[in-house]
């Protein structure tokens, strides 16, 4: 079953071709992750995606349904979670989930999901004086309230620090095995590789590559690079030649094995080492 | 996947008025200035121009304070309406409901429950500021009646169009100061700053006769002033039948201009 499935998706902004033809696919249950510098077309497809924007070509189904035109019903199936708002400051964490909890028709309780996105020590503060990280925990808080069965994720972790970061990958990927299928942005690669089954990478409203974190742009055929005293060698199996080095008494003291990164691969095909 | 019904919109209007309501008496700031900002500019009013009585037996200050109601509408209604919605475009509310099943209508009704409180509210100091301060006689039952349907058409146009105007103010920041443009000019122009309206030129009356502020002021005068004062009016009459008339057009322009220009989101194209 699919979740998300777009063909030739376009979006023009003033002569600027945005989105220039993407397709993809999304499985239910499946974690995607849509990568890309700043400019991209991340944004703007997740927004076509959520039915927040029209986009100008293309045909996009989000659980079945045309995004541009599905109603209440549909928007109760889905959850959206924000990356920048600062609404509702004046409220309590308790009472802003509950408000938004009572807009669906089966959620679930407030106190659930406080618990689950870790703000139960919180739940009576005012958002106003929350932390930037414990400010976007609500944002998750109440993009999941409704018991969607899939979730838009648009950069989420930016601005946290490490542990907060590590904290919300739990998260994630606690609603993953629930089966919600998640569909996140982010330019972190570190991100993607934790969280993502698969992933695209959007450059200049194309996608230039998709894959799984491991084999992404040919990562897994990619070989090594193999480096030890004064000398580098770049070979697609490292076994051959250690083999050499150790019998021609080498020094190895300083031998490393480098394989490339997701990083490495994702500066490649965004053009960025050109 | 859940087969429970949809909330209903009512039910969803409810709650998100209680909430509005909620974040605005936690709000400090926006409580003492929109909402005691009328009854100061009353105090300040109705001491400065005396409560020295006319023929009528009607002092300045009890004409202001009658009048003021209109500027009190205008200040909840309007300002808290416009300025609000340019603020939940910018702070991310209309963002973060857009991604729920709630709809525009239901956020529509929120808002307007904050208003009609607010207004009550409002209108309920003015006439105490008036009653307790300036003398200010509360009027009869048919009198309390026509306040009623004046208060309601008035807090619903001024409301609507609220609506429509906020979709002009790209800032929050500057809302206030956009909004306050047609707030205060047609106060000026509409008999409520100054009164009798008939020492102001006959084309500035015409002006002001096509909005509401003249024929709120107007008919929140006949409310709580005696029969007599009615000389004083530009046409020398209450013109009740006209208020219902203009302020009823209002609204549905109001309507209009709100379903026309209402945007979720900042660039929505």
């Amino acid at each position: 079953m699919t979740a998300i499935e777009v063909q030739g998706l376009r979006k023009v902004y003033r002569g600027h071709e945005a989105v220039a033809g993407i397709d993809l696919a999304v499985a239910r249950g499946e974690v995607f992750a849509l990568l890309g510098p700043n400019g991209a077309g991340k944004t703007t497809t997740v927004e076509i995606l959520e039915g927040h924007r029209r986009r100008d070509g293309g045909e996009v189904r989000v659980l079945g349904e045309d995004p541009g035109a599905a109603g209440r019903a549909w928007r109760a199936r889905i959850g959206v979670v924000l990356q920048d708002a600062d609404d509702a400051a004046d409220l309590t964490v308790r009472e802003m989930v509950r408000h938004i909890a009572g807009f669906y028709p089966d959620p679930r309780p407030a106190d659930e999901v406080i618990e689950l996105v870790g703000l139960t020590a919180k739940r009576n503060s005012k958002i106003r004086a929350l932390s930037g990280g414990q400010r976007r925990r609500v944002d998750v808080a109440l993009g999941i309230v409704g018991r969607p069965e899939l979730v838009f994720l648009d950069e989420p972790t930016t601005g946290f620090d490490p542990q907060a970061r590590r904290q919300f990958w739990d998260l994630i990927r606690a609603l993953a095995a629930e089966g919600t299928t998640i569909l996140l942005t982010t330019h972190y690669l570190d991100e993607a590789e934790a969280l993502a089954d698969r992933l695209a990478v959007l450059a200049d409203g194309r996608i230039v590559a998709q894959g799984t974190p491991a084999t992404l742009g040919g990562r897994a055929a990619a070989g090594a690079k193999v480096a030890w005293k004064g000398h580098t060698e770049q070979v697609a199996d490292p076994t051959p030649l250690l083999h050499r080095l150790v019998a021609d008494n080498e020094d190895l003291s300083t031998l490393t094995i480098t394989r490339p990164t997701l990083e490495d691969i994702y500066l490649n095909l965004i053009g960025a080492d050109r | 996947m859940s087969t429970a019904a949809l909330p209903s919109t009512f039910g969803n209007g409810l709650s998100r008025g209680r909430v509005e309501l909620l974040m605005f008496v936690r709000d400090r700031t926006a409580l003492v200035f929109t909402f005691l900002f009328p009854a100061l500019l009353l105090l300040l009013f109705g001491t400065i121009f005396g409560k020295d009585q006319d023929q009528a037996g009607v002092s300045a200050s009890q004409v202001y304070a009658a009048s003021m109601i209109a500027y009190g509408i205008l200040n909840t209604g309007f300002i808290t309406m416009g300025a609000g919605l340019a603020l939940d475009r910018e702070d991310g509310t209309l963002k973060r409901l857009r991604g729920t099943p709630l709809t525009v209508t239901a956020y529509l009704i929120g808002k307007l429950t904050l208003v009609l409180f607010l207004s009550v509210a409002e209108a309920a100091v003015l006439i105490g500021v008036g009653a307790l301060v300036f003398d200010l006689k509360l009027p009869d039952a048919s009198h309390w009646l026509t306040f009623a349907w004046l208060f309601v058409l008035s807090v619903v146009a001024c409301s609507l169009i609220g609506v429509a105007v906020s979709a002009i103010v790209r800032h929050a920041r500057t809302a206030g100061a956009i909004l306050n443009v047609p707030v205060v000019a047609l106060q000026f122009i509409s008999g409520v700053f100054i009164h009798p309206i008939t020492q102001l030129p006959h084309w500035l009356i015409n002006i002001a006769s096509i909005f509401p502020v003249k024929w709120m002021s107007q008919g929140f005068r006949y409310v709580f002033l005696p029969d007599s004062m009615k000389s004083l009016e530009a046409a020398g009459q209450w013109e009740l039948g006209r208020t219902a008339l203009v302020l009823g057009a209002w609204c549905v322009i109001g309507l209009v201009l709100c379903l026309v220009t209402f945007r979720w989101s900042e660039r929505d194209r």
